[in-house]
């Protein structure tokens, strides 16, 4: 496809005139359907005034046309500072190419601001479409008045309002001091845009700060940098959850550049203030550069006893028996099982995983004795949990701590915590200067909030017409052990699975299946585990399609029609369990019929060595379904040559270019961490430390074709930050198995020998 | 301490650190110049990469007290005006996620379109193999630098 930057005179001419200081970015969709890109300078961040029309705390409309629009969720490369900004835009009825973009702080507001579970785009889009209308129609009124015409007559488009029968127009800015004195409209008088009429959602737009980020501008929360700002490290226990007794101080604080050293007492709570120890410079590597001269005396708590193969042993052991909890019982497995014309019998075990983002973990923070108050910087996914971890560990009012939320160097969960703003709210105070704390990539990996490794002991029977009449899962998973408050005022010691470490009885096939068992068997640690992109459904997808792979070839059967069968003919499947969710099973029918179509599934037949294998999943209200073809060389060498993504996520894609760029992302991200990572734990210590030993898939490795499809359906518009993610690994594992006859169960896959003769 | 005069996008820069301060935190703290960003510390993501006398080395493996007068290029100093054919492409095709990782992505990009000005699908993975993507852009990364390669070739052309 040919792709031309615009140099046409006129058309510089024309940007020149919309062009101030500052720099974004117009896209435009090209009839041939290619992302057009006009390099721009952006309108100046117009400077708020009383003589604005401001409908609402999203939208600002200047005197001068000006169109300032408040990016509420974090950005953390999901791309949600363009396309909410994009919903609001679009109802609103301005060009994209007017709308200056601004990142909102931490404000209640705004109203939830947590950017997580692919939740940004469902809860606020129909609001932000409401929200977009509701200025509009105080601008068509506002004309309306002033022509005094019935407002039924006139229309608004590109920041203007129209009157057909007159012919005239009055632009928005001209409309903002008769818009700003009328009252907000209520909701039944505001007309929703007809989604037919469209002109910027669907489209393909470019990032808001692509052309800041292409430049190298200053962005990103390690990109803060304030006046007389000190430079922080912050060193925890090798042993996850162990503490610092004593260290040397007093030579630390002799280093060139340190300004402080100091331990920090920090709390029990594994995913907050950790304890620590402190030091301060007047640079980074001052900082980086002490601490290689740390020497601490630890007390590694009983976290000193985890190791990797004791966790194996123990889940070793816990298979021989019952589970400890039963998350779903119905049927008779065993009697099904015991009259079934096959069964199945394997264990699946996968890793301790970090997140990983490319911007190690950090934050700026600045406490002022005068007044109490707490300023902060934050990278952050969770900017409200933040700060409430803030103000319970320091006792700080919620009210005198304000909290920035920057751009984030990647998320993937991992900023949904909360443990690196409240280290540097503690230094913070400590130092009464503004300090920036900065993990080093051996702190980011070593002390994540982890995704919890696991193991999965499953039976599976299918009859004699190849159905599946049973199935049986023990998961053995990895739990903290909490205090838990008390509905009568006491706290109870409890066992707390991991976040995404805990499995639902609805958890796909169950609720099929008619004679089917799910248990878990909570391993205890004091490793801290949090959320990791599609929690839980990242490796459970894995898990059960590829077993359900393996009852499909136990059957003879082919995997797409054993799997249409196996989703029944009932549409809507309510939720049973306390974490269950309803399932719509036919939405997951048509995106599966369809990637079977996309893909040409069944069509052409694979030489040995090559392969095809298909998966689906529903997590984070989306539904996906996805085909992927391998090669897999002699020597074992995989090569993913194909993937093909349907996925049904709701009524209207809100930026094409962003949702293929989450697709792509996803596929390779599934791909990455099926492959590679994996972290081994040694005396309680993580054993991988940086990149080197804990290796993400690069270029080379990336897959020939990345094909994205979306089913555009009647239903809400839903997230899709990771619904893409789950299926990709069994789909590649079920074409391995295709191509080679060898079966994928313990990851990382780069373990494994895949080699064939 | 040691005064160090370092030579940045075209300018002498003084800087007052110890010599085995990594060229990274130099440009990042004492500059001000944070577009180089800090990834691993240890050569192993790309993320910091800069140019040295036109050739793309890893800003995080450089002691300032090692440099001399050689020429440094950040992302901040690659074209005056961001017009760069690679900064081009990168808005042209929304090539950035997170966008984290993309001022050392267009930096190697930028050494490899030097040595090759057309190059091969296979000479992109190999020259890139060394820049990590965490949400894994290498799908635009590689048609980013195609297509700054058409855009050079036409400027050429112009030329």
């Amino acid at each position: 496809m040919k792709r031309v930057v615009p140099t046409s005179p006129a058309r510089r001419r024309f940007l020149g005139r919309t062009a101030g200081a500052g720099a974004a970015l117009l896209l435009g969709v090209r009839p041939d359907g290619a992302i057009a890109a006009l390099p721009r300078t952006a309108p100046p961040a117009p400077t708020a005034s009383d003589a604005d029309f401001v409908p609402n705390v999203f939208i600002r409309i200047g005197p001068d046309g000006g169109v300032t629009l408040v990016s509420k969720q974090p950005e953390i490369g999901q791309g949600i500072k363009t396309s909410l900004p994009m919903v609001l835009a679009e109802a609103l009825e301005v060009d994209w190419a007017s709308v200056h973009v601004v990142q909102g702080d931490l404000n209640p507001a705004y109203g939830p601001q947590g950017a997580g579970g692919s939740t940004s785009t469902p809860t606020n889009y129909d609001n932000f479409l409401r929200l977009g209308a509701t200025a509009r129609t105080m601008l068509v009124q506002a004309a309306a008045q002033t022509w005094n015409v019935p407002a039924a007559e006139c229309r608004a488009a590109h920041g203007a309002v129209m009157h057909g029968a007159s012919g005239r127009t009055l632009a928005y800015g001209a409309l903002v001091p008769a818009a700003a004195a009328l009252p907000v409209p209520a909701a039944k008088d505001v007309v929703l845009k007809d989604p037919a009429a469209y002109r910027l959602l669907g489209t393909r737009v470019g990032g808001v700060d692509n052309s800041l980020l292409i430049a190298g501008q200053p962005l990103f929360g390690i990109d803060t940098r304030l006046p007389g700002m000190l430079y922080a490290t912050y060193v925890k226990c090798p042993v996850l959850g162990g503490r610092p007794v004593e260290a040397n101080l007093a030579a630390i604080r002799a280093m060139p550049g340190v300004k402080a050293a100091f331990i920090v007492e920090g709390t029990e709570n594994l995913n907050g203030l950790r304890p620590g120890v402190a030091i301060v410079a007047d640079s980074t590597w001052n900082a980086f550069r002490a601490r290689k001269k740390l020497a601490v005396t630890w007390d590694e708590g009983d976290g000193a006893r985890h190791s990797w193969a004791g966790f194996v042993a123990q889940a070793q052991a816990a298979r021989a028996q019952s589970g400890a909890a039963t998350m779903r019982e119905d049927g008779d497995v065993d009697a099904a099982l015991a009259g079934a014309a096959r069964t199945v019998e394997a264990q699946y075990v996968y890793p301790f995983i970090s997140h990983a983002s490319m911007e190690p973990q950090n934050c700026t923070a600045w406490f002022k004795p005068a007044d109490g108050t707490l300023e902060v910087w934050a990278p952050t996914q969770n900017p409200g949990a933040g700060q409430a971890l803030v103000a319970s560990t320091f006792n700080i009012p919620k009210d005198k701590i304000t909290l920035h939320i920057t751009r984030s160097g990647g998320g993937f969960g991992r900023r949904l915590s909360s443990d690196f703003i409240v280290e540097a709210a503690a230094i913070a105070q400590k130092v009464k200067a503004p300090v920036k704390l900065t993990w080093t990539r051996e702190d980011d990996l070593q002390h994540d909030h982890f995704r919890a490794g696991g193991f999965h002991f499953l039976r599976g029977g299918v009859d004699a017409q190849g159905k599946v009449v049973a199935w049986h899962d023990h998961f053995v998973t990895f739990a903290n052990r909490v205090e838990k408050k008390e509905s009568d005022g006491g706290t109870a010691s409890v066992l707390q699975p991991g976040s995404g470490a805990n499995l639902s009885g609805d958890e796909f096939p169950g609720r099929w299946v008619p004679n089917c068992l799910i248990e878990q068997t909570p391993l205890e640690c004091r490793i801290p585990m949090g959320p990791w992109r599609a929690p839980g459904s990242n490796v459970f997808a894995w898990v059960f399609h590829s077993f359900i792979d393996e009852l499909a070839h136990a059957a003879g059967r082919d995997p797409v029609a054993f799997r249409l069968d196996l989703l029944g003919s009932s549409d809507m499947v309510a939720g049973t369990g306390e974490r269950g969710v309803p399932y719509n099973a036919a939405r997951m029918r048509n995106v599966l019929k369809a990637v079977a179509e996309k893909s040409g599934w069944g069509k052409r037949p694979f030489a040995r060595g090559r392969g095809a294998g298909v998966a689906f999943h529903f997590s984070h209200r989306g539904y996906v379904a996805e085909v992927a073809e391998v090669t897999v060389s002699k020597e074992g060498r995989l090569r993913v040559d194909r993937v093909v993504v349907v996925a049904d996520i709701g009524a209207q894609i809100v930026n094409l270019s962003g949702a293929e760029n989450q697709v792509q992302g996803s596929v390779i991200d599934g791909l990455s961490t099926l492959m590679y990572p994996a972290l081994d734990v040694d005396k309680g210590r993580i054993v991988q430390s940086n990149f080197h030993d804990y290796p993400l898939l690069r270029m080379p490795d990336t897959p020939t074709k990345i094909e994205a499809h979306f089913l555009k359906t009647d239903y809400p518009v839903t997230g899709l930050g990771e619904p893409v993610l789950p299926p990709l690994a069994p789909a590649v594992c079920n074409a391995i198995f295709a191509a080679t006859g060898q079966r994928v169960r313990e990851l990382p896959l780069a373990k494994a020998d895949l080699s064939w003769s | 301490m040691s005064k160090y005069t370092l030579q940045v996008n075209g300018r002498a820069h003084a800087v007052d650190v110890e010599a085995d301060t990594p060229l990274l935190w130099a440009l990042r703290d004492t500059l001000g110049l944070v577009g180089t960003k800090y990834g691993c510390g240890v050569g192993a993501c790309g993320a910091c990469t800069v140019h040295v006398d036109g050739q793309p080395a890893r800003a995080c493996q450089l002691p300032v007290g090692s440099i001399g007068k050689r020429r440094i290029t950040t992302i901040e100093g690659l074209d005056a005006r961001a017009m760069h054919p690679l900064q081009q492409a990168w808005v042209e095709l929304d090539v950035p996620q997170c966008g984290y990782c993309q001022a050392g992505q267009i930096m190697t990009a930028c050494a490899l379109l030097k040595q090759h000005p057309r190059p091969t699908d296979a000479q992109i993975d190999d020259a890139m193999a060394g820049n990590l993507c965490r949400c894994a852009t290498y799908v635009r990364i590689r048609a980013g630098i195609h297509r700054a390669a058409e855009i050079g070739a036409g400027d050429k052309e112009k030329a």
